[in-house]
């Protein structure tokens, strides 16, 4: 079994800066703008992009980030061990905000069909927008990343290991040959 | 008596010696070794040993008024596969066993059913109730011959009223069985008193609830002069105060139950209905005091206080349960783990704790004997180095409320002789008809 | 989680964990949507053989936050009361097709058997059985606690030294067994104060200190002081000689409180009785916590819910 690095540690921080700068494009500014991380890993990396937008325009107000857990939304929680959930910390209102979900890695898409339905119990953005850091295919629901860091085309037995600094100590996007023994990171198991 | 005749040859008796049994005319006609009868059926008892038929003291059959938990005909086969030539039914049947009538009644079904001898015990207060005394002197002097006399499942708490009793069985030298249990120390118990009980929230049986009973009993006794017999002894305490009162002279005799030998508080932590007695399953430390006290004389028998019950009765929440369980068909087996097996008994101790003594106690003839010429035919063999996974196959009375299931449990009885016939052979119980053709041509159908 | 029948089969890991699930779910409460889906097309019956509408209305709060179908089963006026069985009660749920059984019971361990009986597949709550245990209640305890004392950086901590006195009738209470086993498991010491009659037969395996003086224990500067609900009925059994006679030597009064030390929370399962074992000052008091009690019932229900109904059974 091989473990080929796809992604280092600069090449992620230059990923999240281009997402950074799209996403300002894309909302003409830093303006009503909310991050909301996917835990565990989208958290970090939620962060990171909230911090790199205050750098880029450090004239507009702070931009609002937090964490939107999923699980309690998931469609297969009958099917898998219990899950234990995660905080979910939403920075004021979102009605009438751009709300930026995070993710690390975008895969059948069925998270982002969670995130969804939990944002919605929030309340009611004007527009939602997806950034992930990796988009590895296999899609099972119709739902697109606006802002992706990296395409990478794999194999569904493959898998995709994130590593954050935040949560792991160390940093770099990996794909191996699809083991089956566990150790992965949650970006690879992501259903 | 049976026109049955059995060859036993070589059984080894409870004293070690081996001999021959030739079991003709419903007594022992011969012992010794190469005996030879070309009409007997020979059963081969190498290994085996030939034990006097056991006599229970304390069983329930429920009949009249319960039989769906048990008819006389069902526990008396009970009895039969566990080794045992006689009971002694309790009174709380329906009708109570108060009167002449209803204790000839379970007489004669004992009778007709032909397993074992039925002895009814006759009950000390009308309706069990602890009020006035029932006519102990006509259930006496009836067909029945009661001279035990128990208000088993209630405790005579009255102590004017228990005075009474044990004075007037003087009469006809009968002995009140007392069911020790102080009522007002027990509204609503549930299992030993202690720091299981504090755990698992049920309401405690303390030890002193008995214990009080049987001290004030035993001076009773000794004020009237009498005889008490003291029922399921389960504590520590108790066995002390039956000491005492012995080393004072008094005429009392203690059973023990064979479950209150083996099991302890603990089986209740998963509040298994199973588990639930009267009285309750005590600590270790009573566990072991009770085998103590079998041991050096302080109690006198086991009885097993077989008590079946529906399985509606146990399958349910603890509260609701009935207390009791089976014990005929497994008594001799855990006697055998329990103060066997331990040291505590070896067999001819045995003999005198299920046989001898318990047929004295309740002045019982033809039962308790010696296996040698001219004793009556009542015997069982037994297999002591068999084990067995003790199941529901095992259990031939209505109750499937035991303890042991799924336990091993050494021994196991292979044939049982009652007047003469066989009642179990090679460890299966005869059918009725069977039972039946045996003693087609016994006289009468007496009981003697 | 199979079942949630006990605390003290419950390890640390378990009751931490599901403290912090009912955290998250405490903040269900102050979303503009105050439910979640995740119990949806599950059935829960609230099966309640002792009056105790508090529990059950927590309960189905509870559940319906999660989204689950509730069943009502009250005894009272049920075939139960006309003489029904557990075990065919439990096995017409089961026809049902409850996924989840809330079950208030007045004998101890009817729960366990319920739950070992194979009557029935679905998870079982012990919302209370007789005079054993009662364990989400010390679970909404802990949190109640946990929360006074580390507020919004509770997640994922104990109650290591923290110093709890119970006071009153022990020897009936299943919310002392299960704050017992619970407290301590969780790292805080037990103080039972009773009157002597009201302590159970044997406590000396219990990790708790028993005591008969209240005013020694309030003097002891307790972090929390919970109050047991004392019943009338104890008075006939004669525990006690009469209510003024327990008031003056085991209630929380206005001169006990005021002597409480300053950081001293005052807890009560409810319902109180006023003027006999807890002032109404006290009761009212800031320092009291009764009403979060019963608002945090609510999501520790829930996280006890979502951690035996979510998830694979045979996982489990």
């Amino acid at each position: 079994m091989t473990e080929r690095t796809v992604l280092t540690q600069a090449d992620i921080t230059r990923a999240l800066t281009r997402i950074s700068h799209e996403i300002l494009e894309s909302n003409r500014g830093a303006e009503n703008l909310v991050i909301l991380g996917i835990p565990t890993r989208g958290v970090a990396l939620a962060k990171r992009i909230a911090e790199i937008i205050q750098r880029i325009e450090p004239a507009s107000a702070a931009v609002r980030v937090g964490s939107l857990d999923v699980t309690m939304y998931r469609d297969d929680l009958a099917h898998t061990r219990t899950r234990t959930p995660a905080p979910t910390q939403v920075p004021g209102s979102i009605d009438g905000a751009t709300v930026v979900l995070v993710d690390d890695v975008l895969y059948s898409g069925r998270t982002i069909r969670a995130a969804l339905d939990a944002l919605g119990d929030h309340g009611r953005p004007s527009v939602v927008r997806l950034a992930v850091l990796v988009d590895r295919g296999h899609r099972e629901l119709p739902i697109r990343a606006d802002f992706v860091g990296k395409n990478l085309p794999s194999a569904s037995h493959e898998r995709i290991n994130v590593h954050v600094t935040e949560v792991d100590g160390d940093e770099f996007v990996s794909i191996d040959g699809g083991s089956i023994d566990g150790g992965s990171t949650d970006g690879g198991t992501e259903s | 008596m049976s026109s049955e005749r059995y060859l036993v040859r070589g059984a080894q008796l409870s004293d070690g010696t081996t001999t021959d049994l030739l079991l003709a005319d419903g007594v022992i006609t011969g012992t010794g070794t190469k005996l030879s009868d070309a009409g007997a059926t020979v059963i081969d008892a190498d290994g085996l040993i030939a034990l006097p038929g056991l006599v229970d003291l304390h069983t329930h059959l429920r009949e009249p008024g319960y039989e769906q938990s048990e008819t006389v005909l069902t526990g008396s086969q009970a009895a039969a596969i566990g080794g045992f030539t006689t009971v002694f039914a309790m009174a709380n049947t329906s009708p109570v066993q108060d009167t002449a009538g209803v204790v000839e009644q379970v007489l004669a079904l004992g009778e007709s059913a032909g397993y074992v001898t039925v002895q009814p015990i006759g009950a000390v207060t009308v309706g069990l109730e602890g009020v006035r005394l029932a006519e102990l002197g006509a259930m006496a002097a009836s067909r029945a011959n009661v001279r035990v006399f128990s208000d088993d499942g209630f405790c005579v708490s009255d102590p004017l009223l228990m005075r009474r009793a044990l004075e007037y069985v003087k009469a006809f030298d009968g002995v009140v069985a007392q069911h020790s249990q102080e009522p007002r120390l027990t509204v609503g118990a549930q299992m030993n008193e202690g720091a299981l009980s504090s755990e698992l929230g049920l309401t405690g049986w303390p030890a002193v609830a008995e214990e009080s009973i049987i001290a004030r009993d035993v001076l009773l006794a000794e004020h009237v002069g009498s005889r008490l017999h003291v029922c399921h002894l389960s504590t520590a305490g108790a066995v002390d105060v039956v000491r005492w009162a012995k080393a004072r002279g008094i005429n009392v005799t203690a059973e023990v139950t064979p479950h209150h030998l083996l099991l302890t508080e603990e089986l209740v932590a998963g509040y298994d209905a199973r588990y639930k007695v009267n009285p309750p399953l005590r600590r270790r430390e009573d566990v072991e005091a009770l085998r103590q006290g079998l041991a050096d004389g302080t109690i006198d028998i086991i009885a097993t206080d077989h008590a079946p019950h529906p399985v509606e009765s146990k399958d349910c929440e603890w509260d609701a349960a009935a207390n009791g369980m089976v014990g005929l068909e497994s008594a001799l087996s855990v006697a055998h783990a329990a103060v066997v097996e331990t040291g505590f008994l070896n067999w001819k101790d045995l003999v005198r704790v299920m046989s001898t003594t318990p047929a004295r106690i309740g002045r019982i003839q033809g039962q308790g004997q010696q296996l040698a010429v001219g004793a009556p035919a009542e015997l069982t063999l037994y297999d002591p180095s068999a084990r067995r996974v003790f199941g529901r196959a095992n259990l031939m009375g209505k109750g499937v409320n035991s303890p042991y299931l799924e336990m091993t449990l050494p021994g196991q009885v292979l044939a049982t002789f009652h007047r003469g016939y066989a009642t179990v052979l090679d460890g299966v119980l005869r059918s009725t008809a069977q039972i039946d053709a045996a003693r087609a041509d016994l006289v009468g159908g007496s009981n003697e | 989680m199979r079942h949630l029948l006990s605390t003290k089969s419950l390890s640390r890991v378990e009751a931490i964990t599901l403290l912090d699930i009912a955290e998250d779910m405490a903040d269900v409460a102050n979303r503009e949507v105050k439910k979640l889906p995740t119990l949806r097309g599950k059935t829960v019956v609230n099966l309640f053989f002792e009056d105790s509408t508090r529990t059950r209305i927590s309960f189905e709060a509870a559940a319906k936050r999660l989204s689950a179908d509730v069943i009502n089963f009250s005894a009272k006026g049920s075939s139960v009361s006309k003489g029904e069985s557990l075990k065919d009660t439990a096995q017409t749920l089961a026809a049902m097709g409850a996924d989840g059984v809330v079950i208030r019971h007045p004998a101890s361990g009817a729960p366990q058997v319920l739950a070992g009986s194979g009557w029935i597949d679905a998870g079982i709550i012990n919302a209370g059985d007789g005079t054993h245990e009662h364990p989400t209640q010390a679970l909404l305890d802990a949190f109640t606690i946990r929360r006074r004392l580390h507020g919004t950086a509770s997640r994922g901590r104990g109650l290591d030294g923290v110093t709890v006195t119970i006071v009153g009738d022990i020897l009936h209470s299943r919310v002392a067994r299960s704050n017992l086993w619970l407290l301590d498991t969780l790292g805080a010491h037990v103080t039972f104060i009773a009157p002597p009659t009201l302590v159970p037969a044997d406590t000396s395996a219990w990790p708790a200190t028993i005591g008969y003086d209240l005013d020694a224990a309030i003097d002891a500067g307790p972090d929390v002081v919970m109050m047991l609900r004392i019943q009338a009925e104890r008075m006939n059994a004669a525990f006690f000689p009469n209510s003024r006679e327990y008031s003056r030597r085991w209630g929380l009064d206005d001169e006990r409180f005021s002597r409480l030390s300053s950081h001293s929370i005052v807890m009560h399962p409810g319902p109180m009785n006023r003027g006999l074992e807890i002032s109404s000052a006290a009761a009212d008091s800031d320092r009291s916590t009764v009403r979060e009690q019963v608002a945090n019932g609510v999501s520790v229900r829930m996280a006890a819910l979502y951690l035996l109904l979510s998830g694979d059974r045979e996982d489990s």
